[in-house]
């Protein structure tokens, strides 16, 4: 999986570590922005209010 | 033999990225939530304070005949419309309330129960805010003493109540937020506050609900006395 990935980097070594952290950085900012806000809601330690029914 | 070779090690590197995303989740909730969500209430309660104009100074003692508690009817959801204060927490501590307690509001701020009563009104004025993660306005929940202050403060009034109570309850008794707490079914004939929070602090588990009652309505043009945003002292009680 990421063997590939580093062959398939173009250009010496030094030029393929500044990619690869380029897309490690696109990969986190892609979860905080938004797969994290969209999946929080659906984490049962993000329920915050009383309401009827809520599980104890 | 190297086709299974290929495919264990393809399985090991997925494994070890599902880690790192599950650790990548868990800073994201327990930091980086904390990051933008103090920004963005911060930004909140300054948009607050410039649409609530200018208060009038207490020395001053601009007295003006009109009854600041029935103002504030119907608010939109999701809509913020108060600024809470409570000095125990600090002097400068200060946030948003808006209408509405679902998960999107909370991020934002403290959520007013709907269907429960406005700031100094008779009945039950009943938010919920976090303890932790997302700016976590009720971290410190747990360190309000009987009599502590709190303010609410409104384009209309500041509503300061004082703490009587607490209780820690399992997430489904929702008679804490009755119109009279925990008496669901009696008519009101007070006005209280209650705020909810999660206990344990990073468990949803149980809720830990303070329950304050009506000091007084102050309307906007007289002015906050300074008294009231005194910062009590740790050990006072």
């Amino acid at each position: 999986m990421y063997g590939p990935l580093w062959r398939m980097l173009p250009g010496p070594w030094q030029v393929k570590a500044l990619l690869a952290m380029v897309l490690v950085i696109g990969v986190v900012a892609v979860c905080f922005l938004w797969l994290f806000p969209a999946i929080a809601p659906y984490m049962p330690f993000n329920s915050y209010s009383v309401q009827r029914g809520a599980s104890p | 033999m190297r086709a299974l070779r290929w495919g264990v090690r393809a399985l090991g590197e997925v494994f070890i990225t599902l880690g790192f995303l599950l650790l990548l989740f868990v800073a994201w909730q327990l930091w980086w939530t904390d990051v933008t969500a103090n920004r963005a209430q911060a930004s909140t309660i300054h948009t607050l304070e410039r649409s609530f104009g200018p208060a009038g100074l207490p020395e001053r003692g601009v007295p003006r005949e009109t009854d600041p508690v029935a103002t504030l009817t119907k608010v939109p959801f999701g809509k913020a419309f108060a600024i809470v204060r409570i000095p125990r927490f600090g002097a400068d501590y200060a946030r948003p309330v808006l209408q509405g307690t679902d998960h999107d509001t909370l991020t934002k701020g403290m959520g007013h129960y709907a269907g429960t009563v406005f700031p100094g009104q008779v009945g039950n004025f009943a938010l919920a805010g976090h303890r932790t993660t997302y700016g976590r306005p009720l971290h410190n929940i747990d360190l309000l003493q009987k009599g502590d202050v709190i303010v609410v403060e409104t384009k209309a009034s500041y509503v300061v109540y004082a703490v009587d109570r607490h209780v820690i309850v399992t997430p489904d008794r929702v008679e804490v937020i009755a119109p009279v707490p925990q008496h669901p079914g009696v008519r009101p004939t007070e006005a209280w506050m209650t705020m909810t929070a999660c206990h344990p602090k990073f468990s949803a588990a149980l809720r830990y609900v303070v329950f304050a009652r009506l000091v007084k309505s102050i309307p906007r043009a007289g002015g906050l006395p300074a008294t009231f945003m005194a910062v009590p002292s740790a050990a006072a009680g």
